[in-house]
């Protein structure tokens, strides 16, 4: 892929207390895709992660309070689609997603072979999560696989990549922004978006945290099982018809 | 049903009723909120006066008094009441981070425009 190509690529990459490491994410962004815009979303963070990932060459955008994971992903889209970015990536801050993985993610997506390519640990060389997520992680499998036809082994990653269509199709309250993952997946298989997976490098969280702590994993069951039962029983999306959630936010 | 019982409740209704129009009237309650307030309390109120209505759903519905009629359709009402706030806090949460989100769009817009001031913004 050439640095042109590039160019039309944006980076996002939601952020919560990650000062430490959101330098040298940025720095390794940089050296995988050269010309790309690279955003972080910095999602109210009581650290210096605002002032590390600018001093590292970022565009930052400040959520005004904690809103998660899902919001800030969703707040990169739109800044994607007010500035015309024809593909974007995501992954995470927190150095689990190598980012020398990104052009070999972004390929299908810019020759236009998928509309998502979503990074898979599992075809990779990666960590192996623990027990009680590998097996929420073949629940979620199995029943991505049974709503869509389609077996992609990782349905939770955070690591992935699409075009602008469906860009657009997620800067709407389509969105799941509380934990966007097998859900989603469904969704974009019955709003007739193609995915594919691609083998990605993820590393264990160094510092063990996880936005799947507590409480959460319960709360994170209940919700996607809800999510995915309504998501069946809603009728598909006509994507041609949503409008643009960003006509009123000026472009550059 | 007794008849201090029956002026305790009629009494119960018009307070409510009045209470209701009056925050409306001064504008702290908004007129989507008061209808499952006032519609309940003149069904109360119609209940009360027309003790053998009472009596009838009383018997339609299996329940053993017409009181227990009466809680019945008040955790009815306050299930109704719970569920209505919850659909508008699930709408105002949406409003508010599509708002945050616009906000923070906006602010990173005006800092890059700060930052690199020229005749035309930068384009990717």
């Amino acid at each position: 892929m050439t640095s042109k190509n590039h160019s039309r690529s944006l980076v996002i990459i939601p952020a919560y207390n990650e000062e430490k490491r959101i330098a040298a994410v940025v720095a390794g962004v940089r050296a995988a895709v050269p010309g790309a815009g690279i955003v972080v979303i910095n999602d109210r963070s009581r650290d210096g992660t605002a002032a590390a990932a600018r001093r590292a060459g970022a565009i930052v955008i400040s959520h005004p309070f904690n809103m998660g994971y899902g919001v800030a992903v969703q707040t990169g889209y739109k800044y994607a689609l007010a500035n015309h970015y024809d593909f974007l990536v995501q992954l995470d801050a927190d150095g689990q997603h190598d980012p020398a993985c990104i052009p070999d993610l972004l390929a299908p997506v810019v020759t236009g072979s998928t509309d998502v390519a979503i990074g898979s640990r599992f075809l990779g060389k990666s960590y192996n999560p623990p027990l009680a997520r590998r097996v929420a992680m073949a629940l979620f499998r199995r029943i991505v696989f049974l709503a869509t036809g389609k077996f992609l082994t990782d349905t939770t990653s955070g690591y992935q990549a699409f075009n602008r269509n469906v860009i657009r199709f997620f800067a709407t309250d389509i969105f799941p922004v509380d934990y966007p993952d097998a859900d989603m997946l469904i969704t974009l298989h019955r709003a007739g978006f193609r995915m594919t997976e691609v083998p990605v490098r993820m590393f264990e969280n160094s510092e063990g945290k996880s936005m799947h702590g507590g409480l959460k994993p319960v709360y994170y069951m209940y919700k996607m099982l809800l999510s995915i039962g309504v998501t069946l029983m809603r009728s598909r999306v006509k994507t041609n018809k949503l409008s643009n959630p960003c006509a009123t936010t000026r472009t550059s | 049903m007794l008849e201090s019982q029956k002026i305790f409740a009629l009494i119960t209704c018009c307070l409510v009723f009045a209470y209701i129009v009056n925050l409306v009237r001064t504008r702290k309650l908004h007129e989507e909120y008061s209808v499952l307030w006032l519609v309940t309390s003149l069904l109360m109120f119609i209940l009360v006066l027309r003790y053998e209505w009472l009596v009838s759903i009383t018997r339609l519905i299996g329940a053993g008094l017409p009181t227990t009629t009466l809680f019945l359709c008040s955790i009815i009402f306050l299930t109704l009441a719970a569920v209505q706030f919850s659909i508008k806090i699930s709408h105002l949460t949406d409003q508010v981070k599509n708002l945050a989100q616009e906000n923070a769009l906006l602010r990173a817009e005006v800092s890059q425009t700060s930052a690199n001031p020229g005749p035309e913004k930068d384009s990717k």
